[in-house]
């Protein structure tokens, strides 16, 4: 439903794209993660037609997004980094202004907008002027506004920045919820924990490129998955308590040391029986999963900064 | 994407606007009495000091400078909201949309061209009330009124190509404090006869000073006169310079649209 090759993108002295590859399968939610700078931003408005791309070939729901602009908006729905609604306006009102601008006619336009009301649980805001809003109800209005038409694929450009837990819950559900109705989702974001509670494949991204792509279960199995940490109290054991642990990272002015485990509970339960049989004092052992930072480090060589 | 639509969609984004007001009854009031208020301001705390050239009565002088001024900062309204919805994204979703490309131009234009007709409606009405009047029959009258809101149009893709331009507020700030020595540097207020010669000639070239010479000539209000080439063309000018305003920023908006990334 989504293709893009090679596409590259260069502003004045910043290459936001360079050889960005993506294939989204119809029904997938991809997550695409990376950090600030990667070129999320910029690969959705190239595969939204809001951009023009240098290089490369790019084409959502079957139509080429630079000779079929017209036929790809008429099959996407967009939902940008800000709540794309006028603010003066009410909940209904927006929805109603939108829907027909998507050429829906104003009793047909006036019907959905109630029924994308009801679904978004906002039907009793619908006469309340957006800008009085909560974060979460905009965002729930922003996408209930991107559905208008009912689109078969949706881009979600970091829907859930900005917004505090509640409201990050509410969004998550109403993808989710999308999601199970066949809609095929490309959703960026900056954080794991929300590729990995939507998406069914996530694209790692950084300069402009995806780096690996797979789903949450592989990608965290190319990293090693779990590690066990510990923190031991004198510096004289750290030698040997890298020997039981068979460490992969020695930290001596931190005392710390840190290796990879397959099932970080066992792995845990048994380092602590290990180092209290052969005296070793600790203080402080844990199971840290791989952190963002972590899959940026081995698989581009830097931080996530 | 036929006209019909092209047609429609526009009217929708017109309708926007539309709705505004009657969302915002307050700022419409507010909007309209700030003209109002420099009318006055000018008329009657000012004007007893201020003499018109050859001595005609300084608030016939006044009114077609008010109502040329009034054209010139609604530069600032269209300005503004264009540059809101390119910050909150409106303008994108607009642009991911498949309507017609032209509406969010051509809509906005209707929405500020109703906006600044209904403003010259009421400082009309103000100026009737306080003794302004024309004096060279209604053709004439409309004539002036017409090269007015030609002025206002011009300036919409002004406003349109510095709201799709600047995007940081503080250069929203910095133009919406420049606008009033642009304003003042002309012929609304005084004659340019007082100004040190090189500033009369800016004052002179302000195309706001066109539209509003012309306008006093097609009212039969009192000019400043004025020996130079400019003064004398006035209605030509009047004519031209929206002309060469539209030439330049009509095509510089549309690119600037299709290109916003």
């Amino acid at each position: 439903m989504i293709r893009a090759e090679k596409i590259t993108k260069r502003y004045k002295d910043v290459q936001a794209l360079d050889g960005f590859d993506l294939d989204v399968s119809r029904g997938t939610v991809c997550g695409l993660l990376g950090p600030n700078g990667a070129g999320k931003t910029t690969a959705v408005k190239i595969l939204t037609t809001l951009t023009r791309r240098d290089s490369g070939t790019a084409a959502v729901a079957g139509y080429d997004v630079s000779t079929h602009p017209q036929q790809v908006k008429a099959n996407i729905g967009l939902v940008g980094q800000h709540a794309a609604l006028d603010e003066i306006l009410g909940a209904r009102q927006n929805l109603v202004m939108f829907g027909r601008l998507y050429h829906l006619g104003s009793a047909a336009a006036a019907r959905r907008a109630d029924e994308l009301l009801e679904q978004f649980e906002l039907a009793d805001a619908g006469t309340r002027q957006v800008s009085s809003f909560s974060g979460g109800m905009r965002r729930r209005l922003d996408l209930a506004a991107s559905l208008i038409l009912a689109p078969p694929v949706l881009f979600l450009d970091e829907p859930t920045t900005g917004l505090d837990p509640r409201g990050r819950n509410e969004v998550w559900q109403a993808i989710r919820a999308l999601a199970r109705g066949g809609t095929t989702v490309l959703l960026t974001t900056q954080y794991l924990e929300e590729a990995d509670q939507l998406a069914g494949m996530i694209a790692l991204i950084d300069a402009g490129r995806v780096v690996a792509q797979g789903t949450p279960s592989q990608l965290k199995a190319r990293l090693g998955g779990d590690r066990v940490e510990v923190v031991v109290r004198h510096a004289d054991d750290l030698a040997k308590a890298a020997g039981l642990l068979r460490a992969s990272e020695v930290d001596e002015d931190n005392r710390r040391i840190s290796a990879p485990v397959s099932d970080g509970v066992a792995a845990l339960i048994q380092a602590a029986q290990a180092f209290r049989d052969s005296g070793i004092e600790v203080e402080d052992i844990g199971v840290r999963r791989p952190t963002l930072d972590e899959v940026f480090l081995s698989l581009t060589g830097k931080g996530n900064a | 994407m036929s006209l019909k639509w092209a047609i429609a969609d526009g009217w929708t984004v017109t309708g926007r606007d539309l709705a505004h007001w009657a969302r915002q009854p307050f700022n419409v009031v507010v909007n309209l009495a700030f003209p109002v208020m420099v009318l006055l301001m000018f008329g009657y705390l000012f004007g007893g000091s201020i003499v018109v050239p050859g001595g005609g009565d300084y608030r016939e002088f006044l009114l077609p400078g008010m109502f040329g001024l009034a054209m010139a900062f609604g530069v600032e309204a269209t300005f503004t909201s264009i540059s809101t919805d390119v910050q909150q994204g409106v303008t994108d979703r607009f642009r991911s949309m498949p309507m017609a490309p032209s509406a969010v131009v051509v809509g906005r234009g209707v929405a500020d061209m109703l906006n600044s007709a209904a403003g010259l409606v009421v400082l009309v009405a103000c100026g009737l009330a306080m003794g302004w009047r024309w004096h060279n029959g209604l053709a004439a009258a409309f004539a002036a009124f017409g090269l007015l809101l030609l002025l206002r149009f011009a300036l919409i893709w002004l406003g349109m190509y510095l709201g799709l331009v600047l995007r940081r507020p503080e250069a929203v700030m910095a133009l919406q404090i420049l606008i009033w020595p642009i304003g003042f540097l002309s012929n609304v207020f005084v004659s340019p006869e007082g100004m040190p010669a090189w500033l009369a000639t800016l004052a002179e070239l302000n195309p706001l000073s066109a539209t509003v010479s012309a306008a006093r000539e097609l009212f039969g209000n009192p000019g400043w006169g004025g020996d130079s080439w400019l003064a004398q063309h006035s209605i030509l000018l009047a004519l031209l310079w929206p002309a060469v305003l539209i030439g330049i920023f009509f095509p510089l908006s549309v690119r600037r649209y299709r290109r916003l990334d």
